[in-house]
């Protein structure tokens, strides 16, 4: 719940550069080793996803009775049928890790988009129409970002009750301030610019100003920070979903999985251990890839 | 600049009025009671259910309670605890310090390592040190900090037995709380077993909690340092002969914190997040581990009060921030 | 932070700690925080746990038993018909003091009438100080069946009741019941702070609270007037430990010496450890799946059985009890008096499951709802993962069932409401008659909407023999009629019996003479430790 660095105001006042050419992206993003790596990982992560009921070697929720905690293959008393092992009532803990890699990707670009339109068309209608529209909105935003995120989002899912949608629709509640504020102050400084105001003299409508001459000037710090938006989404789901509010099982949710193991700690150290760093590696490699994103879009920082 | 504080200020009443506004409304949107809640397998009279919510002023318009709850609140009252009868405000006293000393030692924890693995990142940029801070920190902010929390317990704790499980100090030392804070009131005490316990208590939770302002640190140090160490007057400086450790450390470093302030201010709201978790996990006593009970309970005064008060807080610091960071940089003053 | 400051920091630690084991101290992890000091109002067991050492009350459970036995009340008489109970009270018991309040006088009459019309009457001046939600008294339907309670002398009391009640004396042994000093809650409500007689407690029993730190700690020490004699340990400490893996680490390492609630998942472990014992008793509850016996089509005795043969018991304990927990046969628990252990529990045979369907007339299975509830009671670890369980089981002979789960108080609303198909609940018994489970669990008294019985199951031959027990007072007899009820209760199915939940309790070697309470209570008064 970190995204806040983001908007210093470093990124925000590069929001008017010029859209550089896809290639010289692709170019400035392909020299940054890391980023590449973070590319690969989601893809492969992706790729897994879509054939996830191919590639597992077993359902993620049928129970077997006779292998309940079964070690992975490489220690002893673990079996090649079970490679990661099993969990508490004798599922497969690879083929829940290869499932729950469909949520954790779903949550993440679910709850981005969610919150980045929503937040888009808040952060115009507040910098178009200044005065009360204004004040309201980014008032209503300040109140969400003074209270906790984690906080906040909890007490959605208790309205809400808890449960994988109910779960994403509060992550992106407490993510939208972001977008809103990011969208609001690039508008604001694109609108006294040459091109808007000759937008308007040729006789553009408002909403047509809105989304066809500002909102493509405005795009290059909402794709760097849709792309970190995505790690931290997975994240705070993941947290809601240990703390008993996210998904419930038996969906195969990372943060839903760890916590049902959280009593196993001691005993089998394969069912708490794996979730966590399945967590780590996509949230990690989605801000590789928002970092590279970032480098290449932003010119200050390049080489 | 009394203009520009004083137009800060005027942002944060309706803002506070806004947050009572809002937790008043999404609390009592929350399923549940907590009469029935407490009633656990008997179930209760219905007779005697609907006069206890007589008894607690759950039947008024919601409008008149939040009306009520205003006044009161004026006066300081933020009410009883619904589960254990005790003032709001004097729970908060006793768990906050708990909270506060985990914040602050997590806080300086993550500076004193960020601070100079970012500016040494910068000075030697490229070099393998570089490229393994910014490694550590990338996977420090990617960390799912309950699951660090775990790790970290099972091998310091559990594996290596360094490290004591969870609470705050061990129980054989009798420590009467002075100001809360246990680090303060062991020395107040003159008893060192007692301060080495409760030291030792911090550290994992402290390691928890300062990983990613520690990672967001290092890395604003790092960039900050590298705009900084890019300008003209640094190469000056560097041309007119000045030792290189001089240059870094009076020159750049000063004009490249002024936006680590900044993220170090915006850090608050995080750690209070991350303390929500972090206390859950070792059995801290402390704020956050209130409110998760708070909402499992349908608690609404702790609920409330809890909210409010960090709430309150995290909107002082922002504002301790806003008008440092005025002080610093007088541009900031007249943007708005 | 410096590895050589964390070794000295262990180092010194482990020294202290040699040192602080001269004065005998006894450390109890505990699982949560207390409510506060005021059992009458308590509703969770770990606030029973924090009052325990403080507070007596007239009659006592037997430690280690459900035998009620004389505590503040020497001695009593019960009338010939049974309304009518006069008590005769200890002389000579002292009170503990504060800091704010030394007591005058010892214990009396008064302060009984005191304890009892401060939950019964709303005109005592205490009925709504710390809150007006006395909960036992009224679970226990004491509001409805005391008449009156009254003094005759100074250490002499006679409560009339309005019918014979064979478990009143049992209620009276409850932890709600605790006796208060009348003199010290008139010195605060003249001083303007009435709530204090809750929060700085003073009572008579063998421990007086020290300090307590709302999610740190709870220290008490011994009282060395108390009226049975001084406690053998010195000091008591409850170092609240809300983390069972946790507790289990502290005891291992020997931070605490006794732990409740341990992780099913640890018990093969603590169990390996030399250093501990693991007591062990059948817990006085059940954990059951109710089947809405008013709705289709479970109203057919034959689609409950054939649930109850598809589900596999054992797999549940395995995987979700391990050693925690015992199958369930019959409705009561098999500790107490008139269990039936005659009763044949429906085997596991999902194929006589399928053709007993079938015969029911779904050859095909059906769809139904399975409820589970959000939280972790004590006779159910996890109903979520038992669900889960069980889903796939009846999956097996093409029922389909849905999870449920609700906000626990809603959950246990609407299951109330008999809103639910199939849906798992439990019971944790009070008082130690099996009438508190097969009366009120299943009897047709709280069979209509928003009562007890779960099952809505109302059947007269059933319900003719429990009612029929609560008016006599021989148990023998009473036995009788309750072991029939349990193979009426079998024949109908009207529940799937899961298990009981055992009281598993693991104890450092150096406690002495520490005694389960079937009720799952703490009670440190008697126990010594050995260094």
């Amino acid at each position: 719940m970190t995204a806040e660095v983001l908007e210093s105001p470093v990124v925000v006042a590069q929001a008017g550069t010029a859209p550089h050419p896809l290639l010289e992206l692709w170019f400035d993003f392909r020299a940054n080793r890391g980023a590449v790596t973070g590319l690969v990982v989601i893809v492969v992560l992706i790729l897994l996803a879509l054939s996830a009921d191919f590639v597992a070697p077993h359902s993620p929720v049928i129970t077997d009775n006779t292998a309940f905690l079964k070690p992975p293959v490489w220690q002893q008393g673990g079996s090649i049928a079970y490679p990661l092992g099993t969990d508490a009532i004798g599922r497969d803990m690879l083929s829940r890790l290869i499932h729950g890699a469909r949520l954790s990707l779903l949550i993440g670009i679910a709850v981005v988009t969610l919150s980045v339109v929503a937040g888009t068309i808040l952060g115009l209608v507040a910098g178009f129409y200044r005065g009360v529209v204004e004040i309201a909105i980014m008032r209503l935003m300040d109140i969400t970002l003074t209270l906790p995120s984690l906080l906040l989002a909890i007490v959605i899912v208790a309205i809400l009750g808890p449960g994988l949608m109910n779960a994403m629709l509060a992550v992106a509640i407490v993510l939208l301030p972001h977008y809103v504020r990011i969208t609001r102050a690039a508008v604001i400084s694109e609108v006294s610019k040459d091109y808007v105001t000759a937008a308007k003299v040729a006789g553009a409508g408002r909403l047509r100003l809105m989304f066809k001459e500002v909102l493509p000037n405005c795009t290059a710090p909402l794709i760097v920070q849709a792309s970190l938006g995505i790690s931290t989404a997975i994240l705070d789901a993941a947290a809601l979903g240990f703390l008993g509010l996210g998904a419930q099982p038996p969906l195969p949710e990372w943060g839903t999985m760890l916590a049902d193991a959280r009593e196993f700690v001691l005993r089998a150290w394969w069912v708490v251990t794996l979730p966590g760093l399945a967590i780590l590696v996509t949230v990690l490699a989605f801000n590789l890839l928002g970092d590279g994103l970032r480098d290449a879009l932003d010119p200050k920082l390049k080489r | 600049m009394l203009r520009f504080v004083l137009t800060r200020l005027s942002l944060v009443i309706p803002t506070f009025i806004g947050i009572t506004l809002l937790v008043f409304v999404l609390i009592r949107l929350i399923p549940g009671d907590p009469i029935e809640t407490m009633a656990g397998e008997h179930g209760i009279d219905p007779a005697r259910l609907a006069q206890l919510r007589v008894d607690y002023g759950f039947d008024k318009p919601l409008l008149v309670q939040y009306g009520l709850y205003l006044s009161r609140m004026a006066h300081g009252d933020l009410g009883r605890s619904i589960a254990t009868h005790e003032p709001v405000i004097s729970e908060f006293r006793t768990l906050f310090p708990a909270t506060i000393e985990l914040s602050v030692c997590a806080i300086l924890f993550a500076i004193c390592l960020g601070l100079p693995a970012g500016i040494i990142a910068a000075v030697r940029r490229n070099s393998i040190f570089d490229h393994g801070v910014m490694g550590i920190s990338l996977t420090g902010y990617s960390m799912p900090i309950f699951w660090w929390a775990l790790l970290l317990i099972l091998l310091f704790s559990v594996q290596l037995g360094w490290t004591p499980v969870s609470g705050r100090i061990a129980v054989q030392y009798f420590i009467e709380p002075v100001t809360g804070f246990l680090l303060i009131d062991t020395l107040i005490d003159g008893d060192f077993g007692a301060f080495r316990s409760a030291l030792s208590h911090l550290v994992l939770p402290v390691i928890v909690l300062g990983t990613v302002p520690l990672a967001v640190i290092a890395r604003m140090t790092r960039s900050a340092m590298l705009e900084v160490l890019g300008e003209d007057y640094i190469r000056t400086a560097r041309a007119k002969g000045l030792p290189r450790f001089r240059v870094i450390a009076i020159h750049a470093l000063r004009n490249a914190l002024i936006p680590v302030v900044t993220v170090i201010g915006l850090q608050v709201g995080v750690l209070f997040t991350g303390a929500i978790l972090t206390e859950t996990i070792f059995s801290w006593p402390g704020v956050g581990k209130w409110l998760i009970e708070g909402i499992n309970r349908r608690d609404y005064p702790v609920l409330q009060g809890g909210t409010l008060l960090i709430g309150a807080i995290v909107m002082i610091v922002n504002l301790l921030v806003d008008v440092a960071y005025g002080m610093i940089n007088p541009r900031i003053r007249y943007a708005r | 932070m410096d590895r050589s400051i964390l070794l000295a920091a262990v180092c010194a630690s482990a020294l202290v700690f040699a040192s602080a084991a001269s004065a005998k101290t006894l450390v109890f992890c505990s699982e949560g925080s207390p409510e506060n000091f005021y059992p009458g109002v308590n509703t969770t067991g770990t606030s029973f746990d924090g009052n325990e050492p403080i507070y007596n009350r007239i009659v006592e459970f037997e430690r280690g038993g459900t035998k009620v036995v004389p505590g503040l009340a020497e001695k009593w008489t019960i009338s010939p018909d049974g309304t009518t109970y006069t008590f005769n009270l200890r002389k000579g018991v002292k009170w503990h003091s504060s800091k704010s309040f030394k007591p005058t006088r010892d214990f009396n009459a008064d302060d009984v009438i005191f304890s009892i019309e401060r939950q019964w009457k709303e005109s005592n001046p205490y009925f709504k100080v710390t809150s007006p939600n006395h909960s036992y008294f009224g679970d226990m339907g004491l509001p409805k069946l005391l008449k009156s309670v009254e003094k005759v002398d100074d250490y002499t009391i006679k409560v009339t009741l309005d019918r014979p009640e064979a478990p009143f004396l049992a209620d009276l042994a409850m932890p709600f019941a605790a006796i208060q000093s009348k003199e010290y809650a008139d010195a605060m409500l003249k001083a303007g702070t009435p709530e204090k007689i809750d929060q700085d407690p003073i009572g008579t029993g063998p421990f007086y609270l020290v300090q307590y730190q709302k999610d740190a700690v709870i220290r008490y020490k011994a009282f060395p007037e108390f009226w049975g004699g001084k406690a053998k340990i010195d000091d008591l400490v409850y170092s609240i430990t809300p983390d069972a893996s946790v507790r289990w680490a502290k005891l291992q390492k020997g931070e605490c010496d006794v732990m409740p609630y341990p992780n099913p998942a640890d018990i093969d472990a603590i169990r390996k450890d030399p250093n501990i014992t693991v007591l062990e008793q059948p817990g006085l509850n059940v954990g059951y799946l109710a089947f809405q016996t008013q709705k289709k089509p479970f109203d057919d005795v034959r689609v409950r059985k054939a649930i109850s043969m598809a589900i596999d018991k054992k797999a549940i304990i395995d995987a979700v009890f391990l050693s925690t927990g015992i199958p369930a046969k019959n409705p009561i628990p098999p500790s107490m008096w008139s269990y039936n252990d005659n009763v044949k529990d429906d085997p596991y045979d999902p194929a006589a499951a399928k053709k007993l369907l079938a015969d029911a007339g779904f050859p095909n299975g059906f769809e139904t709802d399975l409820w589970a509830m959000p939280v972790q009671r004590p006779y159910n670890p996890n109903a979520r993962r038992i669900a889960e369980l069980m889903q796939a089981d009846l999956a097996k002979i093409g029922v389909k069932a849905e999870i449920k789960s609700y906000e626990w108080g809603e959950y246990r609303k609407r299951m109330q409401a008999g809103e639910h198909q199939m849906g798992m609940f439990g019971w944790t018994g009070d008082n130690g008659d099996p009438d508190n489970f097969l009366h009120t669990l299943l009897g047709c008294d709280s069979a209509q909407s928003g009562g007890s019985n779960i099952a809505k199951f109302c059947y007269k031959p059933f319900d003719d023999l429990v009612v029929k027990a609560k008016t006599i007072s021989d148990q023998a007899e009473r036995a009788k009629l309750y072991e029939q009820a349990q193979v009426i209760f079998k024949e109908q199915a009207p529940w799937f019996t899961i298990a009981h939940a055992v009281q598993l309790k693991p104890v450092s070697k150096r406690v002495v003479d520490f005694k389960l309470s079937p009720f799952g209570r703490h009670n440190f008064y008697g126990v010594d430790v050995k260094d």
